[in-house]
């Protein structure tokens, strides 16, 4: 893979923490090696510190001192990062957004939490707003939709970028979903916590995902992609679901999400 | 207290509407509304700097909601006019009926409003013999159906023309079988003909209000109808019903406001109508009631100023939070189970009847985010819906398993080595039993995902610790 276009503003080969994310580090890990390698391609020096979660789910189930305390240890493991970058606007939104709001009221840690936020980016946003990657040099062979996940679009504005560096990939054909921004409902614990009407709503992201033909829907997070694959697989559909970061750093050659292992041939 | 409320059933409500086909049908006429206020939108250019100027009008206000509340009081005495305050919903049920029996009320007819819901004025003006009849197209038909608005603007959204044209058929009796109902304006002409015997039968017309004005005492509503100007013109007597934070300070706060709320509500440049009421008629004037009363309703909306739910206090009622919601798309308002439906009623239904009744509406939501993305005075919705988890959580009301869940993993999660150990395990061995399909189709403990779809299985070790043995263990 290679660049066009110099990075501009970024010091050479910055030191970018890749928070992995959770459901990455423990579903699918080949994303954050997708991840590692879009970033090195773009000119950065990958660390991985030791991590767990954001603490989205305690947040968001109203449990604020164990989100407190997961951020507190996030912010020390990333410290000496000039960049934090995530494969996920959720958890990007968490690190950036909720992190400074959770410690409001304290002064010192709120200083912190926003200082952590100032370098932390949504992956894609990362390699197109910041290092200025125009291009990446990879190849697919397929008609792919793209969902915009909620978190993402609206408290990152994610939206523009992974198309700009979808429309280079060879091979590629992006169609438009009828309704790309609108939630599959998924929603991190809601989606068990409230499983039939998650269903409702997936079901017809689905169904505008179908209405489209594509062979792949892509989206920057993982939750989101395993709930919209998890419905295809249920009603039967060869549509495949894969992160968009696995597509340019040209590693979509494997299982896409929840596919086993090819059968081998006879 | 309000109308009874059965928020607390949000998942068995959920439930029936999914199931229910006639309702899932009906349902999908709502989202015509988001392209509409989108259009709006983009016709006029200056319309986020409205948002913001609407929003800075309200926070102003309620700031200093006495201060205008004794101005708009003032201004309506001086217009002869008189104001009530009622501190909850069973004194506005009083102060009004005692009015219309002041006055010999037999018959009353209303315009639209969401306060004379969130009292239940209608079942208290029958049980006192005054019989109550909305002019307001989508009340009348949810009056003859003994059924609450499932829409703060369009309150019988969840019912298609056939439903109507039925209902029709069964209240008006003089209607004859081969008259054509088939559509919209026909159903609209029938109700109209109807109504209009109401109308010059009124003894009391009562409307809500969208704007209080303190610097006139002027009560402004927005109708599409023109229904909310015969039933205050017409009768002898208007009363208004309005809850405090429906005070602005002045005409020109109020048209600035009025600029966003039809374009978030429906689309529309401007209502229709929009009618403007001050104090009754004066010496000359050729129509207009004799008297004008305003009932002003605090039923727990003073306790939310100056706390983290005061934004909630600058809503002006128009409907696009729950346009562009997800979960009411799904569902339609009856499934919230009170008064208010979708993302502001999931913020304010606990607030005026409590969490531990409407704790299960703010739970109900994914956090997309569209609805504050729509809010036409910018509203934190998602953000106030945290917070009631937050109380929930607090007070140890939210479900023992979640909660015990949570500290089991919260437990793991900030023990960085023992998470590593435990998710490495997991990973294997969940990778191992789903190998062949790479996905599960049924899963213990996670029934509520795997019932509707399959569960991708981990590839196999963990991220971490591919990424520790690759790079020899560098921290």
């Amino acid at each position: 893979m290679d660049m066009t276009g110099a990075p501009s503003g970024p010091k050479s080969q910055p030191r970018v923490g890749l928070f992995v994310t959770c459901l990455v580090d423990i579903i699918r890990p080949s994303v954050g090696f997708a991840a590692v390698k879009l970033l090195e391609n773009a000119g950065c020096k990958v660390v991985v510190p030791s991590q767990t979660c954001c603490g989205q789910p305690a947040y968001n189930s109203g449990d604020r001192e164990s989100a407190k305390k997961l951020a507190r240890q996030a912010i020390d493991a990333f410290e000496d990062c000039d960049y934090v970058v995530a494969p996920s606007g959720s958890c990007g939104g968490m690190l950036i957004k909720h992190y400074p709001e959770l410690f409001a009221g304290e002064p010192d840690l709120a200083q912190r939490a926003e200082r952590f936020a100032n370098k932390t980016h949504e992956l894609i946003s990362f390699l197109v707003d910041v290092m200025g990657v125009k291009k990446v040099a990879a190849r697919y062979e397929g008609t792919v939709a793209y969902h915009d996940s909620c978190a993402g679009l609206r408290e990152l504005g994610v939206k523009t970028q992974p198309r700009r560096l979808l429309a280079g990939v060879e091979g590629l054909k992006l169609v438009e979903l009828t309704d790309a921004e609108i939630c599959c409902g998924f929603g991190g614990l809601f989606a068990t916590k409230y499983g039939e009407l998650s269903n409702a709503i997936v079901a017809r992201k689905v169904d505008d995902i179908r209405g489209v033909e594509p062979d792949t829907v892509l989206a920057g997070d993982l939750g989101c992609l395993m709930n919209m694959a998890g419905k295809l697989q249920r009603d039967g559909s060869p549509i495949k679901a894969r992160h968009v970061a696995e597509i340019l750093a040209g590693m979509a050659d494997g299982p896409a999400i929840g596919e086993g292992k090819p059968e081998p041939a006879r | 207290m309000s109308v009874a409320a059965t928020s607390a059933k949000f998942k068995e409500n959920a439930h029936e509407a999914l199931t229910d086909a006639r309702l899932q049908g009906a349902m999908s006429f709502s989202r015509n509304f988001v392209g509409r206020r989108a259009a709006a939108a983009a016709r006029l250019p200056e319309f986020e700097a409205l948002r913001d100027s609407a929003k800075a009008i309200k926070d102003h206000t309620l700031t200093h909601l006495d201060l205008y509340l004794e101005a708009y009081e003032h201004k309506v005495r001086a217009s002869g006019g008189e104001v009530h305050y009622a501190q909850d919903a069973e004194e506005a049920r009083k102060i009004i009926i005692e009015l219309c029996k002041s006055m010999g009320a037999k018959s009353v007819t209303k315009g639209k409003s969401m306060i004379a819901e969130e009292i239940g004025l209608n079942d208290a003006l029958e049980a006192a013999g005054i019989e109550p009849v909305e002019t307001d197209l989508g009340e009348y038909i949810i009056q003859l159906r003994h059924e609450a608005p499932s829409h703060i603007i369009a309150p019988a959204i969840h019912l298609t023309a056939r439903d109507v044209e039925q209902e029709f058929r069964k209240a008006h009796r003089d209607l004859l079988p081969d008259r054509s109902l088939k559509e919209p304006e026909q159903l609209l002409a029938e109700a109209r003909q109807v109504l209009r015997a109401k109308f010059l039968a009124a003894d009391v017309g009562i409307t809500g209000a969208n704007f209080l004005v303190a610097e006139t005492g002027t009560s402004i509503i927005v109708t599409n109808e023109g229904n909310g100007d015969l039933t205050q013109i017409l009768p002898q007597a208007h009363i208004v019903i309005a809850s405090i934070e429906k005070i602005v300070p002045t005409l020109e706060d109020a048209a600035q406001l009025l600029r966003v709320l039809a374009r978030s509500a429906t689309g529309q440049d401007a209502s229709v109508y929009t009618t403007l009421s001050t104090g009754p008629r004066r010496p000359g004037d050729p129509d207009g009631p004799r008297a004008y009363h305003v009932v002003i309703l605090d039923n727990g909306r003073s306790a939310m100023l100056g706390g983290e739910f005061e934004h909630m206090l600058r809503c002006i009622r128009c409907g696009a939070c729950m346009n562009h919601c997800p979960v009411y798309q799904a569902v339609g308002g009856h499934a919230y189970g009170w008064v208010y439906p979708g993302p502001m009623g999931a913020v304010l239904t606990p607030s005026l009847i409590g969490v531990a009744e409407g704790g299960q509406l703010p739970n109900a939501s994914t956090f997309c985010g569209r609805c504050e993305e729509v809010c036409p005075v910018r509203i934190p919705l998602p953000g106030m819906m945290r917070h009631w988890r937050e109380r929930e959580f607090e007070r140890r009301l939210s479900p023992a398993p979640m909660r015990y869940g949570l500290g089991f993993w919260a437990f793991f999660a900030s023990r960085p080595g023992l998470y590593r150990m435990a998710t490495g395990l997991a990973a294997r061995v969940l990778h191992l039993a789903g190998r062949n399909k790479g996905r599960f189709a049924s899963l213990p403990f996670a029934g509520g995902w795997t019932r509707y779809r399959d569960l991708a299985a981990p590839q196999g070790a963990t991220f971490q610790s591919q990424w520790r043995s690759r790079s020899g263990a560098v921290r």
